[in-house]
């Protein structure tokens, strides 16, 4: 069927159609709550929701910024963390055999189990144990992508360098980066969502008031089911944004793969195969 | 591409210089340990080829000649014997890049344009960005694809690709040319399209070639002398002296070379070094039937 849509279309058809189906499931999700009469404990309406997240605007607003930020420093360092390790393991093969069960414990431990232990170790004001439990979820799809992507040189690059007398810097800069960037960014990608569930959970189990997690913990437990509601649509905005920022960074970096110019195919095709090549990065 | 230019001798400072042989191999064993025993992939090899000369490395699979290539580019060690390149260490010679290699496959850089891959070695060596600009203009000029320097490599046929690898290995002006089987996986067509151009591209930059491969014709086409080469262990059983075309005995190999056109695949001398090279590699003349050499 697709297949004899324009481009076009089909780029219209791809916006439109998840929100014909956003705003079919709101319809029938308001109907429930105010025909059918389910009680606003089990499910508020969206209007509801939408009432309170007008209200407490600013709360939401500064509790998204604070889980954001835990997130956004828990994934920095992860990613930080992660590429340079994956970077030693690549070169050492001992390092590789002394952390790979390390790596095999960390990326088994449940968020939720560390959590009040980090909680209770650096102390009932502190960000600190949430930007670390963020740190340690993001650094293990990063560090197994990249030391992957470290690992994916061919011996005929590997030959040509030697062959050019190439110092290990020029080997790293001209020839394994680059050929690790699509498996970092994609260790980036799936690591972003998981630095803000991680954040977002572990406001769960104490500490600092103030963040998305806690907040609708409170909510939910003072019977503000509406508003604990309106947290919630923060925090998958907050997941969402850090998805595309990254998605968007991975376009952006591997444009010079994608956006090529191909004159033997036309532009229908090269749409479809641009979009392959994509895919083909994505899924790992 | 002009005679005159030819007939000069190519690089006349370096050449000047340097001394008249471009690779001294003697006594040269290499032993590889498996899991399932000592592998003697070449034994007592000898072999001294001259600055501009065009050598093929030639023998059934396993015979050792990627190996002995290998060992003149550094890229594995003998275990015994020594290999000099323009009177140095191979591991010498490798770092002051005095020889330029290409591989079967082409191994171009796949986020790099055309441009950026020629680029690639005088970049890692340093080049300042004007003449390394016009320096690649230059080689893909050469080697016909000037139009397509901002391609990527995946938008580009095999034997486009194998042609930008040949004006990589070409960026720096080595002396000497390592070749392993660059053609191997092209279509008969390109091939002889490549091996006419690499027959030019030698003539004009008067650099000696070790060029592995395993046709017959194509040895024969390219050399001025094929290295017949036998396996388990690697020797080499004879080393066969292309004479072809007439009468180029006398001059220079970069003259006889720019002599050497597509013509000569359909020269008399053409077939009867092909059945040399072949009675050679067969270690017994070739029956009579064998007549009709088949130019594989």
């Amino acid at each position: 069927m697709s297949a004899h849509l324009t481009p076009r279309a089909e780029t219209t058809l791809r916006i439109v159609a998840p929100l014909a189906v956003g705003a079919f499931v709101l319809g029938v999700w308001q109907f429930l709550v105010s025909v059918v009469g389910i009680s606003d404990y089990l499910l508020p309406s969206p209007a509801s929701i939408l009432e309170e997240i007008v209200a407490s605007w600013d709360s939401i607003v500064s509790a998204t910024l604070i889980t954001g930020t835990n997130a956004l420093i828990g994934l920095v360092v992860g990613t930080l963390l992660g590429i340079t390790l994956a970077a030693l393991a690549a070169r050492w093969r001992a390092v590789d055999q002394m952390s790979a069960p390390v790596i095999a414990s960390l990326a088994v431990v449940p968020i939720v189990a560390l959590a009040p232990v980090l909680n209770s170790m650096f102390g009932a004001d502190s960000q600190f144990g949430r930007q670390a439990i963020a740190a340690i979820a993001s650094f293990v799809p990063i560090f197994i992508n990249t030391l992957r992507g470290f690992r994916q040189t061919t011996p005929v690059h590997r030959e040509l360098m030697r062959a050019y007398a190439a110092t290990p810097g020029q080997v790293l800069r001209t020839l394994t980066l680059p050929t690790a960037r699509p498996f970092i960014l994609t260790g980036i990608r799936i690591a972003s969502s998981l630095a803000v569930i991680s954040a977002l959970v572990a406001e769960y189990f104490g500490g600092p008031r103030g963040g998305l997690g806690s907040l609708i913990s409170t909510s939910a437990a003072s019977s503000a089911y509406a508003r604990a509601w309106a947290y919630v649509v923060a925090s998958i905005a907050l997941g969402l944004l850090f998805y595309l920022v990254t998605l968007g960074l991975e376009r952006l970096v591997l444009r010079t793969r994608t956006i090529q110019p191909d004159r033997t195919t036309g532009t229908g095709t090269t749409s479809t195969s641009t979009r392959s090549t994509t895919s083909t990065t994505v899924s790992h | 591409m002009s005679a005159p230019e030819n007939a000069a001798a190519p690089e006349p400072a370096a050449a000047a210089a340097a001394p008249a042989t471009a690779v001294r191999v003697a006594g040269v064993n290499k032993v590889f340990e498996t899991r399932g025993g000592l592998v003697h992939a070449l034994e007592g090899i000898d072999l001294e080829i001259a600055a501009g000369e065009f050598v093929s490395l030639i023998g059934p699979s396993g015979c050792g000649k990627s190996t002995l290539m290998r060992l003149i580019a550094d890229l594995d060690a003998p275990s015994a014997g020594t290999i000099t390149v323009f009177g140095k260490t191979p591991t010498q010679a490798r770092l002051d890049q005095e020889y330029g290699i290409a591989f079967q496959q082409a191994g171009l850089l796949p986020w790099r344009t055309v441009a950026a891959n020629v680029a690639l070695p005088l970049e890692l060596h340093g080049v300042a960005s004007a003449p390394r600009k016009a320096k690649v203009e230059e080689l893909l000029d050469m080697v016909g694809l000037a139009d397509f320097a901002d391609r990527y490599p995946d938008q580009l046929s095999g034997g486009m690709q194998q042609r930008v690898a040949i004006a990589r290995s070409l960026a720096e002006q080595p002396r000497l040319l390592l070749m392993d089987e660059p053609f191997g996986a092209l279509d008969e067509m390109t091939r002889e399209k490549m091996q006419s151009d690499l027959v030019r591209i030698s003539a004009e930059t008067g650099a000696a070639v070790v060029f592995v491969t395993h046709s017959i014709p194509e040895a024969v086409f390219l050399s001025d002398r094929v290295v017949v080469m036998s396996p388990r262990p690697g020797r080499i059983r004879e080393i066969v002296p292309m004479r072809l075309g007439a009468s180029n005995a006398a001059t220079t190999d970069a003259a006889a070379r720019a002599a050497r056109t597509d013509g000569l695949r359909e020269d008399r001398s053409f077939f009867e070094m092909v059945t040399a090279v072949r009675e050679a590699l067969h270690g017994a003349p070739v029956a009579a039937g064998a007549r009709g050499v088949e130019t594989r």
